[in-house]
């Protein structure tokens, strides 16, 4: 499969580009922001997705959805990124349908005609430390009946207050560091024993640390297989990592367009700032630096869709790559702004605060590097 | 293509390579001896390497994409991919190292005439002359277009004089592709590119020493060396268009250096020297953050390589993007000798001992510096994307 995007691909990105830039550009953000929105994005827009048929794009068509792959994800993705549009399209459309895949008939029926209608939203309960650590679980799940009873508390559950539907690690087996006995389960957000204690992101968007007492479910909302839930978390998280790494290819390319917009019209010392050799071989560098970031993404996506085994690799190189280029981008464009770039008033800041939560989110470089070092077994 | 019939090529090509590439040619080169370069005076360090070299020119695999009249293998862009993969698969050797193939080979394709093609393409392909560049000289380094070198027009003939320096393997080549000046009233469009033999009368080469103890470049020396009318390629006083377009598949090779010229693996070589600790991992835990690092940026590169190729060969690659791929990729090598000479410690400091290979470590490190000079420097490449990609204001 040649590394760029096919005709199809192109058409379906080609239709996202104007959608968000006009129904979600970084003033609907701050509008949200201001107005104190209590889920952080719009349902409206939302529902929106749906008409444009985005929200089912990894659904299978005989599930009512479009049935197609990371890259076309990948090009809603970019555009996200580039406008800030917040939205629950990673966690519910990437992260929660591919988790489904792995449900029972009766668990897809429940939940992904209500994603593809735009009308449920998901939430990924995933995380229970300071940084991301998806393999350390101490939530648990016994055993209960026809089903189980799940106890614990997951932290950064990003969009839990506006979601209908959490997907939660919890442990049935193993201890609380082992990749082996975690089983994934699909569970209403007004199931009794959930509740929530929010927090406001720096980005403005919202998460929460949910906890869960004596939660029941029964068999059917296990996604994947009881004990061996690290292999569907795997799936899952690849996907996401792929995603997110998308996100930050469009927010990086949104901030260093912002950025040598700038530089083309601000004068100093008689002279556009752009014509600086200093500040021309820095915003150089950076593009190259996006460029390679792109690459690596679109690897992860095209092996994600293949169903390789090197996917899972590829979605680490892409984030961790995705991660340090889209943080030079947000870092040279303040400084390139100077003291405009430090206002509120600018858009640029949004920039820089959703990227550090986008990098964070599913493992910054640090830890994918990490894990392909020991995976290379060194 | 149908799918169908790359799966079908794939097979076959995969037949092929297992029955005709040597054992030894499906390991990686141990040394510069082991690179081919082919030309006259190429002396194969094993038969392997020359029936490689052979089976691989007669069916103008050395060079997939070209047109199979001139000795090309007449593959699409796909086929070539295929071909590519199957012979990483298979850890095959590059058959044949060229400057022929990488730089003049397409320029050639592009401004030669008929005659020109058939000519020089051939034997390109089979290996059978070894060319090298005249670009630079003395006082014509990143202000390549500022060079001196005469063509002075005495009929039919040009009469040249002047000299080339960092003209890589010069000493070791049959013919040059040389940049002179034959209009001295415009810079750029003063410019004409030519061909000439080596082995002409005026034709002198000196080796240069280099910090690495080798001498890969020489200084060339050209006292009324006479070269038919009928060498120029392209149009008399346009050669700068050639030389760029050359310069564009020159990057294009030198990025490589990075990602595809495969050499010791820096996980590897750090394991070696160091060992692990008690956890199984480097023991030497800041290195190996650093190595990790660097790996994610190198597995990068090599999708970017990937993808560079393929948007290349579909039209779809801006034209300035050699310049992004010989700017990230020859950084990227420098930073992974850094790694690999902190990986080797002091062993790695052995410039002539029993159990260096010569140097080999510390010499490579040294030679990588180059990478971002050669070519064009860094900073020339930089130049180069904010304006033509950027689109920022010249200075």
């Amino acid at each position: 499969m040649p590394m760029y995007w096919n005709e199809d691909q192109q058409m379906l990105a080609d239709s996202a580009r104007p959608f968000l830039a006009d129904k979600a550009p970084v003033s609907h953000l701050r509008a949200l922001r201001d107005e104190g929105n209590a889920d952080g994005f719009s349902r409206d827009l939302w529902r929106e997705f749906a008409d444009m048929g985005f929200t089912g794009l990894l659904v299978g068509e005989e599930d009512g959805g479009l049935g197609l792959g990371h890259v076309e994800a990948g090009g809603v993705l970019e555009e996200i990124g580039r406008n800030l549009s917040p939205s629950p399209f990673l966690t519910t459309s990437v992260g929660a349908v591919t988790a489904l895949k792995s449900g029972s008939p009766a668990a897809r029926q429940a939940w992904l005609p209500g994603i593809v209608a735009g009308e449920t939203v998901a939430a990924l309960a995933l995380e229970e430390g300071a940084r991301h650590r998806p393999h350390r679980v101490a939530t648990r799940a016994e055993r209960s009946g026809n089903g189980f009873r799940i106890d614990g508390a997951k932290s950064f559950t990003v969009q839990a207050q506006a979601s209908d539907l959490l997907i939660v690690s919890a442990r049935t087996a193993g201890g609380e560091r082992e990749a082996d006995g975690i089983t994934l389960f699909a569970i209403p957000r007004s199931a009794p024993g959930v509740t929530l204690q929010s927090e406001m992101l720096v980005d403005s968007g919202h998460a929460a640390r949910v906890v869960l007492e004596g939660v029941e479910v029964d068999g059917d909302a296990v996604l994947g297989e009881v004990d061996r839930g690290s292999d569907t978390l795997g799936h899952v998280l690849s996907a996401l990592r792929a995603g997110s790494s998308a996100e930050l290819v469009g927010l990086a390319e949104g901030a260093s367009g912002m950025t040598l917009s700038y530089m083309r019209e601000r004068k100093q010392f008689d002279r556009i700032i752009g014509s600086f050799q200093a500040l021309q071989h820095r915003a150089a560098h950076l593009y190259c630096e996006i460029e390679v970031a792109r690459a690596a993404t679109l690897k992860a996506q095209q092996l994600l869709d293949d169903g390789s085994e090197g996917a899972h690799e590829a979605a680490s190189v892409a984030k961790a790559m995705t991660g340090m280029a889209s943080a030079l981008a947000v870092q040279e464009a303040i400084q390139m702004h100077g003291g405009i770039g430090m206002t509120d008033e600018h858009d640029i800041g949004f920039f820089m605060k959703r990227q550090r939560v986008l990098a964070e989110m599913f493992g910054d470089a640090d830890f994918h590097a990490e894990a392909l070092a020991r995976a290379a077994g060194y | 293509m149908m799918d169908q019939q790359l799966d079908s090529f794939r097979r076959e090509t995969r037949a092929w390579l297992e029955e005709n590439c040597p054992p030894e040619m499906r390991t990686p080169p141990k040394s510069d001896a082991d690179v081919c370069w082919g030309g006259r005076k190429f002396q194969p360090s094993s038969p392997a390497q020359a029936e490689w070299l052979r089976v691989m020119g007669e069916r103008g695999w050395t060079v997939p994409d070209w047109p199979a009249e001139y000795g090309g293998g007449g593959l699409s862009a796909a086929e070539a991919k295929v071909l590519r993969e199957e012979m990483a698969a298979l850890g095959c050797r590059n058959p044949l190292q060229s400057f022929g193939i990488s730089m003049l080979g397409p320029a050639l394709l592009k401004y030669g005439t008929e005659e020109q093609k058939h000519e020089h393409l051939p034997r390109i392909a089979r290996g059978e002359i070894r060319w090298c560049q005249g670009y630079s000289e003395p006082n014509a380094g990143s202000d390549l277009a500022s060079l001196a070198t005469r063509a002075e027009d005495i009929g039919d003939h040009f009469l040249i004089n002047g000299q080339k320096v960092w003209t890589s393997y010069a000493d070791k080549a049959d013919m040059i592709f040389c940049l002179v000046r034959t209009d001295t009233s415009s810079k750029q469009g003063g410019i004409s590119f030519l061909l000439f033999d080596m082995e002409q009368e005026g034709v002198s080469t000196k080796p240069i020493r280099l910090i690495s103890g080798y001498s890969p470049f020489c200084e060339t020396f050209f006292d009324d060396v006479k070269v038919p009318k009928s060498n120029v390629v392209g149009e008399i006083n346009k050669g700068w268009d050639v030389a760029k377009y050359l310069l564009g598949h020159e990057r294009e090779m030198i990025s490589g250096m990075g990602s595809r010229g495969g050499g010791a693996s820096v996980p590897d070589t750090a394991l070696r020297h160091l060992g692990r600790n008690e956890d199984g991992r480097l023991d030497d835990p800041v290195l190996r953050a650093r190595i990790a690092l660097f790996e994610v940026r190198s597995r990068a590169f090599a999708a970017m390589a990937e993808r560079f190729i393929d948007t290349l060969k579909a039209g779809k690659a801006h034209p300035a993007q050699p310049s992004m791929m010989k700017y990230f990729g020859t950084e990227l090598n420098k930073q992974r000798h850094e790694l690999l000479m902190a990986a080797g410690g002091h062993d790695a400091l052995e410039w002539d001992s029993e159990g260096s290979n010569g140097g080999a470590a510390p010499r490579a490190w040294l030679r990588t510096k180059a990478n971002s000079i050669e070519g064009g420097t860094s900073e020339i490449q930089l130049n180069i994307i904010a304006k033509r990609i950027l689109d920022l204001p010249g200075g």
